[in-house]
């Protein structure tokens, strides 16, 4: 069998990142809610806000660490499977890398430490605001990183010498509108991780109330809470910390769906511009036209544009999404690939750079399957979240959850949504790229973009490459396990998982000063 | 000489060297919570000893790897590629590593915590034997050609320099951290440390002081031969220090002798950054691995902006957790149960 390592290493880099983006967005969309819980129970010292801290606290603990472990991967594999690629970019790609570590990472990692272990030990200002800091921190690192990331999508901010991108205005990077407008788009979309989260948890734990009996509605159907003695965490403040919940969950995933609609958009208009051929094969639109195509089917399998067939489209709506009007015509895939060919040749050069595929011809067009359908999962889970949620406020209007189980494991099911966004929209993106690294900047400089094919490590066998994807995948594996069953056995707690003297009976409901100098908390 | 790709040459010398000095106790404690703990209890001392500033530590390797990215790709990308097992390896160690700490104390089973205190142990052990075998490859040497990538197959790497290398920051790190609990923990955990400093510390340091005299006899000038004596001495003075019990005394002693003794190091073998075992004239030096002046120089206003920056709130963070950790202070594990109704 031949293995071929440039495959090899795309599905590595394809599955390494998918999966450390699913921590990633949890983690920057839970963390300002916790934060903002925590200073709403310094400032009215209601217990109920202690309790909710401690409990998303706890949950975004378990998560972070799994982003920090697999983030790490990310660093090193640009110089382990693509060193043609660091070599080739690295005058302007390692930048944001190393500023992100610097100036982004270090303080992420060091404030945490110091909010995880400095309740009852730095006042309490201080104390959140390391929070806050180390929310920030991953904020700027995700910024960063998608700097990094939108130049191999839109190069600027360089020159070309001898055939090398070479950095000669890093504001210009630092500030490209694809940069910008993928920041914004993606810190929403995290949002909506975060939303979708609180609103399935807390939907659980009262639909579980109510199925306990501990909740009953009245005869108008409000909600009329209880208490379960026997219960640790199910006293009087319980019923409130997950309603509450509920709709700070709520209302963050409907305004992250519209921060994530608006920058979209803005996202989308750019693209058409710079990447043409990314959106076209986005919309399976093979001929030039206006129509956006809500459902269209090709042969199994098949790559053309030739044998798609639309089946649903609705007129004008491509031309509002790439121009802003009804009526401008938006070039398709037999209009686009001629002028790629034209431009950047219709076989691979003959430089053993190519290996095997040296003089190959040039596939132009991405796996129209997978941006097509990528497009429109990202939409579509996006939108099933935001709608959800307006529904999740209208149902617990009375102040709790119908009883109905089925209606809780759609809540719970929900939190995928989001997620699935989110991977959708990054696998449409970066597979949409290709043939290409870098991307060709159509109003950048000529000549300046670097083919897939010629970005991996020459000196990296093909066994190597197995062996390392085969080990990060079944490991990968093995944590999402763990990861999902700490989460499950915490979310199942309640509030007692992370007030464990609400557990003791002899100091029931309090709370934040330990006896002696036992530490607050200890690994 | 060239002004800026040295001063980038010495900032990841630095960020190296804070990484070791640093992760060295972290990781030297993952071991010992493995090897020397008797007990629970003990591994908990431990382990919350580290427990505010591991992660921070950590992220001193994270940037020592962007910072040659940005500063000098070429090295980056034949140091990486060329190691690309043993990196592999080192990754899935602190990926185990890293949700241990934070997994460990979380389940319900024997079974769990014993997976997790072995994930912690041998993820810290492989991690500190990579992380020696990739910075001595980088010093002794690679078989690279003209382009920069590895000839000979996936274990081309592996040479007794090498192999040296990796245990000596195994070595280093398990006295490290002996050092470093004897002076953050109290009780048995503390008397331990110092016994262990005391008796393997002779043998310990070896490794390390070899990597460094084999870099010496290849291309050693007199400060970096300075360098290597300071260092010795200061590993006297720790062992000194450590049997009058002058436990602070100890851990800065030892850590002197790490930094002195990768600074030997590194000044040794400047202006090269990654040495070619096939031909001189296929090293990767200072020159002609860089990025662009104006990248190195962006990079420099980031560095002097941000490396103090670093330095003064990790530093804080040490403050805050200056005190002792002791067996007293470790709140008791609870059980994690549903809070559902009995059926």
């Amino acid at each position: 069998m031949h293995l071929d390592p440039l495959l090899i290493a795309r599905w590595q880099f394809g599955i390494t990142t998918v999966y450390h983006f699913w921590m990633v967005p949890l983690t920057i969309g839970l963390g300002p809610v916790v934060a903002g819980m925590q200073m709403r129970w310094h400032r009215t010292g209601d217990v109920r806000w202690y309790r909710m801290v401690k409990f998303w606290g706890k949950l975004y603990l378990i998560n972070f660490i799994v982003g920090v472990a697999t983030g790490l991967v990310q660093e090193f594999q640009f110089g382990l499977a693509w060193s043609e690629y660091a070599k080739f970019v690295g005058d302007v790609f390692g930048a944001p890398l190393a500023m992100e570590a610097l100036l982004a990472f270090f303080v992420e990692s060091t404030f945490l430490g110091l909010w995880i272990f400095g309740w009852n030990k730095l006042p309490k200002a201080i104390h959140v605001a390391c929070l806050w800091l180390a929310i920030g921190g991953s904020i700027l690192s995700a910024y960063f990183i998608i700097v990094a990331n939108s130049w191999m999508q839109h190069p600027v901010g360089v020159v070309l010498v001898n055939g090398h991108p070479v950095m000669n205005d890093v504001w210009a990077v630092l500030t490209n509108n694809t940069a910008i407008t993928a920041f914004t788009h993606t810190i929403f979309g995290s949002f909506g991780v975060g939303g979708a989260f609180l609103l399935g948890i807390s939907w659980y734990h009262l639909w579980q109330r109510r199925r306990d009996g501990i909740d009953t509605v009245d005869a108008t159907g409000r909600v009329v809470p209880g208490v379960a003695p026997g219960i640790p965490g199910r006293d009087g403040s319980d019923h409130s910390i997950w309603i509450t919940s509920l709709r700070i969950g709520a209302v963050v995933a409907i305004v992250a769906f519209a921060g994530v609609a608006i920058t979209g958009d803005a996202q989308g208009k750019l693209m058409f511009q710079q990447q043409p051929l990314k959106m076209a094969a986005a919309e399976a639109a093979c001929h030039t036209g206006t129509s956006f195509s809500v459902l269209s089917v090709g042969k199994l399998g098949s790559t053309s544009c030739s044998d798609v067939v639309p089946i649903i489209e609705i007129p004008g709506l491509l031309s509002f999404l790439a121009k802003g009007n009804f009526t401008t015509t938006v070039e398709g895939v037999d209009q686009l690939l001629p002028q790629y060919q034209a431009k950047y040749g219709t076989n691979l050069p003959d430089n053993p750079i190519y290996g095997s595929r040296a003089g190959e011809k040039i596939d132009y067009l991405p796996m129209m399957e997978v941006t097509y359908w990528g497009f429109r999962m990202m939409i579509g889970f996006g939108g099933i979240a935001a709608f959800a949620a307006a529904v999740a406020l209208w149902l617990t209007r009375k102040g709790t959850v119908p009883r109905s189980k089925g209606i809780m494991l759609l809540a719970v099911g929900g939190i995928l949504a989001p997620f699935a966004a989110n991977s959708a929209g990054w696998i449409f993106t970066e597979m949409g790229r290709q043939p290409f690294v870098v991307a060709p900047n159509p109003t950048g400089v000529d000549g300046l973009y670097m083919f897939t094919a010629a970005a991996v490590s020459p000196g990296v066998s093909a066994g190597e490459m197995l062996f390392s994807v085969i080990a990060l995948t079944a490991v990968y594996a093995v944590l999402m396990v763990f990861e999902i069953r700490l989460l499950v056995r915490y979310v199942r707690g309640g509030i007692a998982s992370a007030v464990p003297e609400l557990a003791e009976p002899d100091h029931p409901d309090d709370d934040d000063h330990p006896k002696s100098d036992v530490l607050a908390f200890a690994y | 000489m060239e002004i800026l790709p040295t001063v980038w040459f010495v900032i990841i010398a630095v960020l190296w060297i804070g990484y070791l000095f640093l992760e060295g106790f972290d990781l030297g404690v993952g071991m010992h919570m493995l090897f020397s703990a008797k007990n629970e209890n003990q591994r908990r001392v431990m382990l919350n000893a580290i427990g505010p500033v591991w992660d921070g530590n950590e992220v001193w390797l994270v940037t020592a790897i962007g910072a040659t990215f940005a500063a000098f790709p070429d090295w980056y990308a034949s140091l990486l590629s060329s190691l690309y097992l043993p990196l592999v390896f080192v990754l899935l160690a602190l990926i185990f590593r890293a949700v241990a700490i934070e997994y460990r104390g979380k389940g319900k089973s024997l079974r769990w915590s014993r997976f997790w205190n072995t994930a912690l142990g041998v993820g810290s052990l492989v991690a500190a034997f990579g992380i020696g075998v990739t910075l001595a490859a980088s010093t002794t040497g690679l078989p690279i050609d003209s382009n920069g990538d590895r000839v000979g197959g996936p274990l081309a790497w592996l040479t007794p320099s090498t192999i040296i290398g990796g245990l000596a920051v195994v070595g280093f790190s398990l006295v490290h951290a002996a050092t470093f609990l004897a002076l953050k923990t109290d009780g048995d955990v503390r008397l331990a440390g110092n016994r262990f400093a005391r008796r393997v510390s002779p043998i310990a340091v070896l490794p390390l002081l070899a990597w460094a005299l084999i870099v010496q006899f290849s291309s050693g000038s007199p400060v970096s031969w300075a360098l290597v004596v300071v260092s010795v001495a200061a590993v006297v003075a720790a062992w000194s220090a450590n049997r009058r019990g002058r436990e602070g005394l100890a851990f800065v002693g030892f850590g002197l002798f790490l930094v002195a003794a990768m600074a030997a190091i590194f000044l040794a073998q400047y202006p090269v950054v990654l040495p070619s075992t096939l031909s001189a004239s296929f090293d990767l030096t200072v020159a002609n691995a860089s990025s662009a002046p104006y990248t190195l120089g962006v990079m420099s206003v980031v560095a002097c902006f941000g490396i103090p920056l670093v330095l003064a709130y990790q530093g804080w963070t040490y403050w805050v957790f200056r005190a002792r950790v002791s067996a007293g202070h470790i709140p008791e594990a609870h059980a994690v149960e549903p809070a559902v109704r009995k059926a």
